[in-house]
């Protein structure tokens, strides 16, 4: 029986070589200088230089943080009291209420987003802002809402009991009792959110026309078009440190609400 | 009284707009598949000239099959390597079980783009050509760590005395594995499964940093298309059909077999 643990060897192997070896690529690839002979390494930081100091790029990342932001909020407002309402359905509603939100999940995201560009194709006159808007909440909302209504779900409801026996009204109860304890599920929502909307780069590209140069269109362009692995690997970097500390963040925040 | 069934219609219509905006795009697709006419805004009468459309468009086609047949092995490979890999966690020593299950949250945690350029990286440094094959393994890679999330916590539930027992009983090791343990993580492993199935059928950016020329499956068909095409509504709406044929079975065929063998304890 204890010998069954060399079962995950050929999985550590697995790891070693397509996970961990391309992490390790990235990182040699940005403090390095260009030149295609990989013998010899021309160690430098440059390449993150070369980013902080051009105002264009710092604009483009400004322009991601905002989307990845705006959507993130408009994902917690429409998403929490649909989450909240959910939880107060009978149990059997409930499940078919998540399944029925979870069910465009498994569906192709191009292709939904794809759909959105033939409807919003009769809308001329809205803002491409918009449009990117609409794609991708509509994309990350599930999310949102799974996990802000299993915070909820788990809530103990003699607790609400509680507080209206104690004189609080339904508002009050919700704003001292619901609301703080599903902080949580608006946590890994965020999560959920947030950290893959910073690095989209399709639905911007497939519904904001070319008007969105964002960090991932960067990254692609780097990469497919222009063939500076380099700089794309220190771009990808600093995206990847900012989701670190935004993460890094928002379990602060967690740990602070809990207290 | 009165206040209570305000809310709840209040909440009731809530719900249905919310859902309305989630499959407002879906039933869209689904009836503009069928329009006769390439126009998004007017549905002038029915056809099926938007199916024949993409029956008959090869890119398309090799997009479909490129995709159904990564999918396949993807989650093949990555079912049994993960099942195998967790099931050696799970007996592996807990500092080898924290590293390794640190190492496997990267893939899900990075964003896709991450996971892409580093593969390719890894593929271009060892200049190896970009094909389907580099494609096929980065899918592997990127699914086993939902294969192993799904089962691992499966695991560690189980009572490790059933299988000692089967041991001491004369099972060999295979055996107590393939007999005992194996059975009673079956669903863990067909959820895991399910969810390798659909995350490389979806993926799009590891995909298309990771495929080369030679090789699009239909996200990087549709991102790279110039022009709108209804042909790829017809898609979206097989698509939909098929994944809420499979997700009703998924969730029946569990529901079913329970029932069953009830029944059948029943009448024993």
């Amino acid at each position: 029986m204890k010998s069954f643990f060399r079962m995950s060897y050929p999985y550590i192997l697995w790891i070693g070589f397509f996970i961990v070896a391309p992490m390790l690529m990235i990182l040699l690839y940005a403090v390095t200088r260009g030149g295609n002979n990989t013998l010899t390494f021309h160690f430098t930081l440059e390449n993150f230089g070369r980013f902080v100091s051009d105002p264009d790029f710092i604009r483009v990342l400004l322009t991601s943080l905002r989307i990845a932001l705006v959507t993130t909020v408009c994902c917690i407002l429409i998403g929490y009291p649909a989450a909240l309402f959910i939880a107060n359905l009978s149990e059997r509603k409930q499940t078919l209420m998540i399944l029925l939100i979870t069910l465009p999940m498994w569906i192709n995201m191009l292709l939904k987003t794809y759909a959105w560009r033939g409807i919003l194709m009769n809308y001329d006159d809205m803002s491409s802002e918009i449009k990117v808007f609409i794609g991708m909440v509509y994309d990350f909302l599930p999310y949102m809402i799974i996990q802000i209504h299993t915070a909820i779900a788990k809530l103990d409801r003699e607790l609400l009991t509680a507080s209206y026996d104690l004189g609080a009204n339904r508002w009050q109860s919700f704003l001292k009792v619901t609301l703080p304890l599903s902080v949580p599920g608006i946590i890994s929502g965020v999560t959920l959110v947030f950290l893959p909307a910073v690095s989209s780069f399709v639905i911007p590209k497939l519904l904001g026309g070319g008007n969105y140069v964002l960090i991932g269109t960067l990254i692609e362009n780097y990469f497919l078009v222009a063939g500076d692995w380099n700089f794309g690997s220190a771009v990808s970097l600093i995206m990847a440190l900012i989701i670190l500390a935004a993460m890094y963040f928002t379990r602060k925040i967690d740990r602070g609400a809990e207290e | 009284m009165e206040k209570k069934r305000k809310t709840r219609f209040l909440s009731g219509g809530y719900l249905i707009l919310v859902l309305l905006f989630i499959y407002l795009p879906i039933l869209y697709v689904m009836l503009f598949s069928f329009n006769d006419s390439k126009s998004m805004v007017k549905f002038s009468g029915f056809s099926l000239r938007w199916y024949e459309s993409m029956f008959s468009n090869r890119d398309m086609l090799e997009s479909i099959k490129y995709t159904i047949i990564i999918a396949v092995v993807a989650t093949a490979v990555s079912t049994v390597i993960g099942t195998v890999a967790a099931i050696g966690l799970s007996k592996a020593r807990k500092i080898i079980r924290t590293v390794v299950l640190e190492i496997n949250n990267l893939p899900v945690l990075n964003p896709d783009i991450v996971t892409a350029i580093g593969l390719m990286l890894l593929f271009l440094s060892l200049k190896i050509r970009r094909s389907v094959v580099t494609l096929t393994l980065a899918h592997i890679t990127f699914c086993i760590p939902y294969v192993i999330l799904s089962i691992l916590p499966k695991l560690r539930q189980l009572d490790d005395n059933v299988a000692e027992a089967a041991m001491d009983l004369g099972a060999t090791p295979f055996k107590a594995l393939t007999r005992v343990i194996l059975p009673q993580i079956y669903p863990a492993i067909f959820s895991g499964a399910l969810i390798a199935f659909s995350m490389s059928f979806d993926d799009f950016v590891i995909s298309y940093f990771t495929a080369g020329m030679d090789v699009q499956n239909i996200s990087m068909y549709v991102y790279s298309m110039k022009r709108f095409n209804p042909a790829v509504n017809a898609l979206s709406a097989l698509i939909v059909v098929a994944v809420t044929v499979i997700l009703v079975l998924a969730n029946l065929i569990p529901a079913l077999k329970d029932r069953k063998n009830k029944k059948e304890e029943q009448e024993t």
